[in-house]
């Protein structure tokens, strides 16, 4: 823009903050890209729904049903998604007329904050991975040992809650940092590249949480199913707005967690360290950081963010444990990191978002039958845009050249 | 954060290491088979009665049958241990690197054997269709890797090849089911790979996104997408959508007639013989052509190859799409080629371990073979000691694969060397 000495015009002053929001700033690029996304899901509804086709082929005869069929078909799927998520219309209107009904009007967002808590602290961990160039793909497997690490101290100890609890959540960090302390100290000792080794313990932890659920002392006694014990009630994680809102304190650890991160990478000197090596080793080593130091304790923190995100469902929401426990976790976690730019607070808001998407998929698909993949389709489109700014300025020919500089990164495979 | 100016010195300094023999690793591999042979010993000789038998079963039509192999437990686990020693103690007393990674090869081939000697006793083992099984699962792991090889010898990475393998595994189903014709589900797998190996060029290239990352979200788009449309289009109409018929095998006259080898060959599905001559020309287009120079030029130092005028882009684009189409073939083989019909991730995170394999076997095509065929030897080794009821818990036996991936790139692979550009954009200026 022109500054104060130029002899340009001075804009109106009132025109600033839309020119601000013209030019390509994160917020914009974000927005766009989300809007991007949506308008492709809807497309993809439309050419699999058959009775829209098939309305749309006829729509030379009959525009107005065509439009219409479509209108309602993609209308209803995101309205289902939009209050499962956020707020269900009719819920808002039964609480406005009658005055009761706070618990289901709440009900949507406190499954979205349930479900972003572990979102933010795995990706957390992923981001602290990505921005010292440690690619974790392991976020899976850390979260499987952290959440068993946390289930053994649940049930093995007994202890009254306010040291209970802590105790557990620790434990879950710990499975976690251990499980990323493997392939941590693999890649220092000798070389072996995180991204194998952390792919193929996902695989091994899969498999050996499958055993530990079928023998003592993690299975359920008396159950011949895959199923573990339940936390008892002196490990779970309070709720935070009574006993109907299933959102816990966990979602307080995510938090102190985003600010402590913050902190962290911009105010410490081990983060400092951290950094210096992320964005060029080859002068971390000149500057006496020890890179293979480093590398092991990204991982183990790494991997105890994701134990934490284990913990924080398990002590939260869940209660036991169950084949494949945590589901895609670990791999949205890879996302929501990179959606978030690696930094805490847009990670923070990446995992509400995704965690939004996903909560309001269950909601559409249950309402509208079409698939809650959808939202998986749709975060993936989210990050594409979001990784190419510059794509999204031409499609919305966006002003100021700030796009390219909004690129992401992770750093290649390095060495 | 551009990697051009990180890349290329930590290259230079791995490729230094590699140079200088590490003589402490061969030593290790060395005392690493003593090892073994004390556990075949203490594990496969001492804790069997003297009676106990093993037999192999090494025939299967059409090939000349060869009599069943029956061996006392004992005594040939007792022969094999000393062998495994012995090639450890060579190893250690050698402490040279030439040829150490064959003797080892060698030395825990004999422990695998007496292993599956003991495993096997009291019982019968078909060695013929282990291989087989061997072969099967090896096949989409070689479309994979050498996937990777293409696009990463040009100075791409693609860790997308999960996401090529569904996207060529449902649309190859889908599009064999509706034409009934297989040849034509193929040639779509193909082209559902070569998608997408564009959309990784057009965003790694020309907007220079961060590869790995369009990689990530490329997995993440194809896993959501082939999801979503199993789910809303193939099923509610399975028979017309998702059932296509597979690829018969096909024997080669004389050939499979072959002992033991015949039926492992040269018996298989097409998909088989085209990942075998893949293997060939790609390491031959490579190595040995001017093609597979400048291809490799461009991935190991982007500016000189400019300067003798290979246009860098073109060779990155046509490269990624060429990967692309692989993988989308590998992909299909697991649908027309195996299980006849398509299923949610079905792929589980092969595209990953093909991924593996092509670092493991250092991006070179063979290395990527041998590679795979270790995961795929596992994978069979698992499913075959399931049936024999060996007395180890299923989910150990699953987990063996990927642990010893783990245990191999730690222990033999160690630090590897990538094309020295891979990975960083390239803009001409």
């Amino acid at each position: 823009m022109s500054g104060p000495g130029s002899p340009r015009r001075q804009p109106r002053p009132w025109t600033v903050p839309f020119r601000r929001l013209a030019q390509a700033n994160v917020a914009v690029v974000t927005g766009l890209s989300v809007v991007s996304a949506l308008v492709l899901g809807a497309v993809l509804i439309v050419v699999t729904t058959p009775s829209v086709l098939h309305a749309l082929g006829r729509i030379g005869t009959h525009p107005g049903r065509a439009l219409g069929l479509t209108g309602a078909s993609v209308g209803d799927a995101y309205l289902a998604m939009f209050s499962g998520a956020i707020v269900s219309p009719s819920a808002l209107g039964h609480v406005l007329s009658s005055g009761h009904g706070w618990v289901t009007l709440f009900t949507p967002l406190s499954e979205t904050l349930v479900a972003a808590t572990p979102l933010v602290l795995a990706g957390l961990g992923v981001a602290i991975g990505f921005s010292t160039g440690v690619f974790n793909i392991g976020a899976q497997g850390q979260l499987i040992a952290g959440a068993l690490a946390a289930l053994y101290v649940g049930f093995e100890v007994k202890l009254p809650i306010g040291i209970h609890v802590p105790l557990v959540l620790l434990a879950g960090a710990a499975g976690g940092a251990a499980a990323g302390f493997v392939p941590g100290i693999l890649k220092a000792r000798t070389g072996a590249h995180e991204v194998i080794t952390t792919i193929m313990f996902n695989y091994v932890m899969l498999n050996l949480l499958d055993y530990l659920l079928s023998v003592s002392p993690f299975q359920q006694p008396g159950q011949s199913n895959a199923i573990s014990r339940t936390m008892p009630a002196t490990a779970r994680l309070p709720h935070l707005f009574g006993s109907g809102l299933r959102v816990n304190a966990g979602l307080l650890v995510a938090l102190a967690f985003v600010a402590g991160a913050t902190w962290f990478t911009r105010r410490s000197t081990l983060g400092f360290s951290f950094r210096v090596i992320g964005l060029n080793p080859n002068a971390g080593k000149t500057a006496g950081i020890d890179a293979r130091r480093v590398t092991v304790l990204v991982l183990m923190l790494s991997g105890a963010l994701a134990g934490l995100a284990g913990t924080a469902s398990l002590a939260g929401t869940d209660f036991f444990l169950s084949s494949g426990y945590g589901g895609n976790i670990g791999f949205d976690a890879i996302t929501v990191a990179l959606l978030g730019r690696n930094r805490p607070v847009g990670v923070l808001f990446a995992g509400l978002l995704f965690a939004a998407l996903d909560v309001g998929g269950r909601n559409m698909q249950a309402v509208t039958g079409i698939p809650l993949d959808l939202a998986s389709v749709i975060q993936a489109l989210i990050v594409m845009f979001v990784a190419t700014p510059v794509l999204v300025r031409e499609i919305f020919r966006l002003r100021g050249s700030a796009a390219a500089s909004l690129q992401l990164s992770t750093g290649g495979w390095g060495g | 954060m551009s990697m051009t100016g990180v890349v290329a010195p930590d290259g230079l300094v791995a490729a230094a290491a590699e140079r200088v023999a590490p003589s402490g690793r061969v030593r290790g591999m060395g005392v690493f088979l003593v090892l073994l042979a004390f556990v075949a010993v203490l594990g496969f000789v001492s804790s069997v009665s003297s009676r106990a038998h093993a037999t192999f079963l090494l025939s299967a039509p059409p090939a000349v049958g060869v009599s069943p192999l029956t061996m006392s437990v004992r005594w040939t686990a007792g022969a094999l241990a000393v062998l495994c020693a012995a090639l450890g103690v060579l190893l250690v007393l050698r402490r040279e690197q030439r040829g150490a990674y064959l003797i080892f090869g060698v030395g825990f081939a004999t422990f695998l054997w007496a292993f599956l000697v003991w495993a096997a006793r009291g019982a019968q083992l078909n060695f013929v269709q282990m291989l087989v099984t061997t072969l099967i699962s090896t096949t989409p792991l070689v479309f994979g890797s050498l996937s990777g090889v293409m696009c990463e010898r040009s100075g791409v990475i693609n860790i997308a090849i999960e996401g090529q393998f569904l996207a060529g595994a449902f649309l190859g189903a889908m599009v064999g089911s509706v034409t009934g014709d297989l040849w034509l589900g193929m040639l779509a797998g193909a082209v559902a790979g070569g998608l997408f190996g564009w959309l990784l060029a057009f965003l790694a290239l020309r907007y220079a996104v961060d590869q790995i990352i369009v990689g990530v979200v490329i997995v993440a788009f194809c896993t959501g997408l082939t999801n979503f449309l199993t789910e809303q289009v193939l099923t509610p109409d399975q028979t017309t959508l998702n059932s296509p018929q597979t690829f018969a095998p096909i024997a080669i006259p004389l050939l499979d007639k072959i002992p033991i080898l015949g039926p492992v060959l040269f018996d298989e599905n097409v998909f088989v013989y085209l990942a075998a001559i893949l293997l060939v020309v790609v390491n031959f287009g490579l190595f040995r052509t001017r093609w597979g120079l400048r291809v490799r030029a461009v991935g190991e130092h982007p500016r000189a190859a400019e300067t003798v005028g290979i246009h860098v882009l073109s060779v990155r684009y046509r490269n990624v799409v060429l990967g692309g189409v692989i993988a989308g073939i590998g992909g299909a083989s697991f649908t027309i080629g195996s299980v006849g019909e398509f299923s949610s991730e079905m792929t589980a995170g092969l595209g990953y371990v093909a991924l593996a394999a092509m670092i493991f076997g250092r991006w070179k095509p063979f290395g990527a073979l041998g590679a795979s065929l270790l995961f795929g030897f596992s994978v069979s080794l698992q499913s075959f000691l399931a049936v024999l009821n060996v007395g180890i818990p299923s989910p150990f036996l699953a987990m063996a694969p990927y642990v010893i991936t783990i245990a191999v790139v730690s222990g033999l692979v160690g630090r590897v060397r990538p094309p020295a550009a891979d990975g960083a954009p390239y803009s001409r200026e």
